[in-house]
């Protein structure tokens, strides 16, 4: 069976204003069984121009068909790397759909969301436990807000000691979050360049009394395992510093290596990635927070606590740096997480940290040398090609865009920085021998295209809903909503 | 396991392809000191049936909005939910995707979060609208964040007190660590004071944020809060907790607002307990390049046809690191989908209908429980769902008579405004019926059921 010329319907669809219809309706409203009265007139709007006017059959065809012309972890494999697209277990959407939850308000008082607090409080727990650290936040609405929460934490707790430190350490290989988080927390942010991995002498160079943190992933965007990272935490220690770690990769680590133990002093989760909650074509995710013990009176308000038989949202923390957002945490995204931990279990985490690593190490036995592995320590969760093995001018771009005609998501493309038009693959457990080797046979079937046939690389993706756009024009003249011409 | 697909005879075939012996050894690269010495002691796997079981254990002991009469507001609303909302963002292309980095295959998602931002433009009456940012509280601290970025030199942001206390929180936590000074402006019967901020204005000042509606539910006379604000070379930002009320009242960009934020839980996103919902964000055209977050442009393909990708992400922190306009990564995709389902659904006439629905059941609420003794109307003017009302009884002891009775008949003021006497916050919507309503009106009198 050849995999470039399997065949579909793909079904245009134009914009919702434009198939709008002027006194179409798609909703139902009971009738008004009160006084009907209105605010004054010099109070109320016009009606919305050129607002949608469409039936209920209209706006779900029109999703619907929109649904077609995405590539989700459903669709197929989503080797994304960093960004851990794991199988979304369907009993997880069912479980936050449950109406004791979906239809739980914020401000019920607590007696009365004791199943819900419950839920928040073991989480807590089971959060600390795969990482190590004493204490959890579940608040922060993302990774980077994690990452936010994580280093305001770091900076509350120098001005607690008295000491005004002014710099953060970040490895050239972090994600570009890391860097803005620190500038948000009133950070100068002093990079340091790592050789596939940090070396105690690099970071011995850049330490001094100023440094209020070092922010590693660990494993890092190579996909390798930060090896000094204990003597790496000592000196930053020494130094007074304290260690952040961008917990992105933690899916390498579960039941193997806890960061709360090995000298991290706060590591933000994403449940999104580790945790099989949906990545929803762009969020909600949710971004935890584990922290060690003298951190814990900095967390932001609310946690959960237990206070005898009774669970409660806990305010009074001594130190807090305060709440990053709304209430207590994306909670319908901590409920799929946890249902996620009930469903595989501390030995069943293990095992999928386990499978993730070995599927990352199999994709990189299969197509080292037809490309290039530029860094040849042990990989862990994932695997960092360059483009510089690819023949005739093709690029990372290139064979990017060619997956997607063989019917794959790309992987992750030009990140890290440090490696030259890096693809950066990400399987995670959820994938089968039988799928690693058909992407396998695809990526070496472009890299031989590309000796022979290079312009079916760079014409690439002619299967897709739309070929190559024009992203220069977009940002040079962009449009960014419809308007009526 | 159910969701791993490897055979034993897969896994061995692999390790012999990698070159390894066993599973152990392609964790070498992690030293024997960094090595968890225990297996994780977390419970065994429970079966999908077992897994619900104690999930629905948990979900039991919680009080639902649709088996209580309830008039809890204060930032999450509980309004109702078509069927074809859940249908349709059920459809696991959209749900299992992540952000539209290759838009050749991520079609769907950007279409849709492109008609998104106009409907958000729409609704406020502004020019551009990113793709979402996490909540209505987090949007306020990062339009904060913008007016000192726009404003260089000022370093000085108003708040009115009468802001949603969640957002005047997140605010101050984005802010505390960047040399800026944050500045209470007092209320008056229930809204901003507008003399006082007036005092308080000056050429430091950034910005002013107000809500609108507020978080009493009272209208705010944004015209002339901007008009005082441009006055001194400020920006107006409002932010907007319940957004159906723009289905009914002037568009805060037609009064001058800058920028405008809120959140857009009430257009079809599950209560659950606070989250995820969705932070929309929106500014006046001279201010799109300093905008935070994700944003969707229309283009064309090589052939010439429409299409939509992520653009001007110069402003970004994967490209601009610390120069980025914020840290934000993600947006709320799946609830922005929801929203423009709930906006398509309703439309032209539906939003207005539904808010006038709100309005009159509120009317009606405000009307029946002025009228009672023991209770006044905390403010007088317009609100929007939500009022508040000064109670002779302990709010604490109104709210635990009225629970035995199955009512949960809204918010205590009093951790938040000591100054509003007993004061207990009401929200009242559709899907609160005219019997609900005499329930909590009799109730609050002391009356039979």
């Amino acid at each position: 069976m050849s995999r470039t010329d399997s065949r579909g319907l793909v079904l245009d669809e134009k914009l919702l204003f434009e198939s709008t219809d002027p006194g179409r309706v798609g909703y139902s409203l009971p009738q008004c069984d009160v006084p009907e009265v209105a605010p004054a007139a010099e109070l109320t709007r016009d009606e919305i121009t050129d607002f949608p006017e469409l039936s209920e059959v209209d706006v779900v065809r029109h999703y619907t068909r929109l649904s077609t012309w995405n590539y989700g972890v459903d669709s197929g494999f989503y080797p994304l790397g960093s960004c851990t697209m794991k199988y979304n277990p369907k009993v997880n959407e069912q479980a936050a759909r449950l109406p004791g939850f979906a239809e739980l308000h914020p401000q019920t008082p607590d007696h009365l969301s004791q199943g819900a607090l419950e839920l928040m409080y073991v989480l807590q727990q089971d959060l600390a436990e795969v990482s190590g650290f004493p204490a959890v936040t579940l608040q922060p609405a993302a990774g980077a807000q994690g990452e936010f929460a994580g280093m305001l934490m770091i900076r509350a707790w120098h001005e607690a000691q008295g000491n005004k430190r002014h710099k953060v350490i970040i490895p050239d290989t972090a994600h570009g979050t890391n860097p803005a988080t620190a500038a948000l927390c009133g950070y100068e942010v002093v990079p340091v360049a790592s050789d596939g991995v940090l070396s105690k002498e690099a970071l011995e160079a850049v330490m001094d009394d100023d440094v209020a943190a070092l922010m590693v992933t660990n494993p890092n965007t190579l996909g390798l395992f930060e090896s000094d990272i204990r003597e790496i935490c000592d000196l930053v220690h020494e130094g007074g510093g304290l260690v952040y770690c961008d917990g992105a990769n933690l899916n390498a680590l579960m039941g193997i290596s806890r960061p709360g133990d090995i000298g991290i002093d706060v590591m933000h989760f994403n449940l999104h990635k580790t945790f099989s909650t949906p990545h929803g074509g762009g969020g909600p995710g949710a971004g935890p927070v584990g922290v060690v013990e003298k951190l814990r009176p900095f967390m932001p308000v609310p946690i959960v606590s237990k206070e005898g038989d009774k669970f409660v949202l806990d305010y009074d923390l001594k130190q807090t740096v305060g709440r990053v957002k709304g209430f207590a945490g994306h909670f319908s995204i901590l409920v799929r997480a946890y249902c996620y931990i009930l469903a595989m279990g501390g030995e069943g985490l293990k095992r999928a940290t386990e499978m993730a690593v070995l599927n990352a190490n199999y994709i990189r036995a299969r197509l080292e040398g037809p490309y290039d592995l530029p860094y040849k320590q042990r990989s862990l969760h994932e695997v960092v090609f360059s483009e510089t093995a690819l023949a005739n001018d093709c690029h990372t771009l290139d064979v990017a865009k060619r997956l997607i005609d063989y019917g794959y998501h790309p992987p992750t493309i030009y990140f890290p920085l440090v490696v030259k038009g890096a693809l950066m693959i990400e399987p995670t457990e959820t994938e089968s021998k039988q799928n690693l080797d058909e992407f396998c046979d695809a990526l070496l079937d472009i890299a031989q295209e590309a000796k022979t046939q290079p312009e079916l690389l760079k014409q690439a993706p002619v299967r897709a809903k739309v070929k190559r756009l024009d992203e220069a024009t977009a940002a040079r003249k962009p449009k960014l909503r419809w308007v009526k011409e | 396991m159910r969701y791993l697909p490897h055979t034993d005879v897969d896994i061995r075939q692999m390790l012999e392809t990698i070159g390894v012996e066993n599973i152990d050894e392609l964790f070498s690269g992690i030293p024997e000191s960094c090595r968890l010495q225990s297996p994780l002691n977390l419970p065994s796997a429970l079966s999908e049936s077992e897994a619900m079981g104690v999930l629905r254990g948990l979900a039991d002991q919680n009080a639902k909005v649709s088996e209580w009469d309830s008039f809890l507001g204060g930032g999450a609303y509980n309004h109702f939910v078509p069927a074809v909302v859940d249908h349709l963002v059920s459809r696991s292309e959209f749900y299992t995707a992540y952000t539209p980095y290759q838009p050749e295959i991520s079609q769907g998602t950007l279409q849709a979060i492109f008609e998104f931002q106009t409907m958000i433009c729409q609704l406020t009456g502004m020019d551009v609208a990113n793709a979402s940012m996490y909540d209505g509280a987090s949007a306020c601290a990062e339009a904060a964040l913008l007016a000192l970025r726009v404003g260089r030199k000022r370093n000085k942001v108003l708040l009115s007190e009468a802001l949603h206390p969640h957002y005047r929180e997140t605010v101050a936590t984005y802010c505390c660590y960047l040399d800026v000074e944050l500045i209470d402006v007092p209320i008056a019967d229930g809204v901003t004071d507008q003399k006082q901020l007036a005092d308080l204005l000056d050429e430091q000042v950034a910005a002013v944020a107000v809500g609108y509606p507020n978080y009493f539910g009272q209208i705010e006379d944004l015209q002339a809060l901007a008009d005082a604000t441009h006055a001194a070379g400020a920006k107006l930002i409002t932010a907007v907790a319940e957004p159906l009320a723009l289905g009914l009242f002037k568009a805060p960009g037609d009064l001058g607002a800058d920028v405008v934020v809120g959140e857009g839980q009430s257009f079809g996103i599950p209560i659950s307990f606070g989250g995820p919902g969705i932070g929309f964000f929106a500014v006046k055209q001279k201010d799109m390049r300093a905008l935070p977050g994700r944003l969707v442009g229309e283009t064309v393909d090589l052939d010439g046809k429409r299409g939509f990708v992520l653009t001007l992400a110069t402003r970004e922190q994967h490209i601009r690191r610390e120069k980025a306009t914020s840290n934000i990564c993600s947006n709320q995709g799946m609830c922005t989908l929801i929203v423009g389902i709930f906006l398509a659904l309703h439309g032209k006439q539906g939003l207005r209908k539904l808010a006038e629905l709100n309005y009159s059941k509120t009317a009606y609420a405000k009307q029946q429980i002025a009228a009672l003794d023991g209770f006044e109307l905390a403010f007088s003017g317009e609100s929007f769902n939500e009022f508040v009302v000064s109670c002779k009884e302990p709010v604490a002891d109104l709210q635990r008579r009225l629970e035995q009775e199955g009512i949960l008949p809204g918010i205590a003021l009093a951790k938040d405004y000591p100054g509003i006497d007993n004061g207990l916050l009401i929200c009242v919507t559709e899907q609160n019926s005219r019997e609900q309503i005499d329930r909590l009106v009799t109730a609050l009198a002391g009356g039979d059921l």
